[in-house]
């Protein structure tokens, strides 16, 4: 990722990275991300899979503020990095989180070009939700359990898609209220 | 809700919300009201020879006047497989997969008939 900003570096290190502000800043916010991530995991849930998706609420976040390619790192660093905080890394659980990732970005990629004044981040979440369930229940279907009976399922999880995307939804516009109304501060 | 929540929700969120409910309602009427079966019945010379969920993938044997009909379970669906009947006519209706599909092979006097919740009909004349 390249900026105008200068690169940081630190001089005691014999490796040195390149990085840059913004990279810096994609890392804070994916550690948010991971730190609601390890908070969602000691919720205690009904049925695999029915979870609030608490990290979420911070692509929406930084899909509204800073654009897509800087939430799709975000989101794509918080599933590599909780899977490996997890040891889930290439485990299944890991090509589940990806595969809703993807298509929930995929969806966010679509959704954030519909008119701002009619949708906001409720609109945004709900179509995310829904696109991270489908990508889940396709991996699990092709893969895990061929097997039509996963089928009877699909309410429950699109209910629950529905509920939990539209109170991200509202957290993340909760979180952006002040957004229009002052500059944005400065990152460092 | 209080005002400064409902106050994020645009006009269009609430048509994203309502899209989302009839979607979520759509697939819970079209998986659980009775469109799928989940139990097959399977009765020979005019009795239950068997009831057996179609939840797991089975091959049954069923003995008849004829001899020995097949009746296989794979994927929630059910068919008679083989049969020793002249000509075919239940082998040839293939896969059932709703509640109320009946499949039956008169002269080994063998039926299979799934059943759901409800049944998408009463009864079916041919």
């Amino acid at each position: 990722m390249r900026t105008s900003t200068p690169p940081i570096s630190d001089p005691r290190s014999s490796i040195l990275l390149n990085t840059t502000a913004e990279d810096h800043h994609v890392a804070r916010m994916a550690a948010v991300a991971l730190m609601l991530t390890v908070l969602e995991n000691a919720i205690p849930s009904p049925l695999p899979g029915v979870k609030p998706g608490l990290a979420n609420i911070v692509t929406l976040i930084v899909l509204a503020r800073y654009g897509w390619r800087v939430a799709a790192w975000v989101t794509l660093l918080r599933v590599v990095a909780g899977s490996l905080l997890f040891g889930s890394f290439l485990a299944p659980g890991f090509f589940l989180s990806l595969a809703g990732a993807v298509l929930s970005l995929l969806a966010l990629a679509v959704a954030r070009h519909l008119p701002a004044h009619w949708f906001g981040p409720v609109s945004h979440s709900i179509h995310a939700a829904f696109a991270h369930i489908a990508g889940q229940l396709a991996v699990v279907y092709l893969w895990l359990i061929p097997h039509s009976g996963i089928a009877y399922l699909i309410p429950v999880f699109a209910a629950a898609a529905l509920v939990f995307g539209t109170v991200n939804g509202l957290i993340a516009a909760r979180f952006m209220d002040n957004d229009g109304k002052q500059e944005m501060e400065p990152q460092p | 809700m209080r005002p400064a929540t409902l106050r994020h929700i645009r006009p269009g969120d609430w048509l994203t919300m309502s899209l989302g409910c009839l979607c979520v309602i759509l697939i819970a009427q079209c998986v659980w009201n009775g469109g799928m079966a989940d139990r097959a019945i399977i009765r020979s010379g005019g009795k239950v020879f068997r009831e057996v969920p179609l939840a797991r993938d089975q091959q049954i044997e069923v003995p008849g006047p004829l001899g020995t009909s097949i009746v296989s379970i794979e994927k929630r669906r059910a068919r008679i497989s083989s049969d020793p009947s002249p000509r075919q006519y239940c082998v040839r209706q293939g896969w059932l997969q709703h509640a109320g599909e009946i499949a039956i092979c008169l002269p080994n006097e063998l039926s299979v008939e799934l059943t759901g919740n409800r049944k998408k009909y009463d009864s079916l004349n041919y």
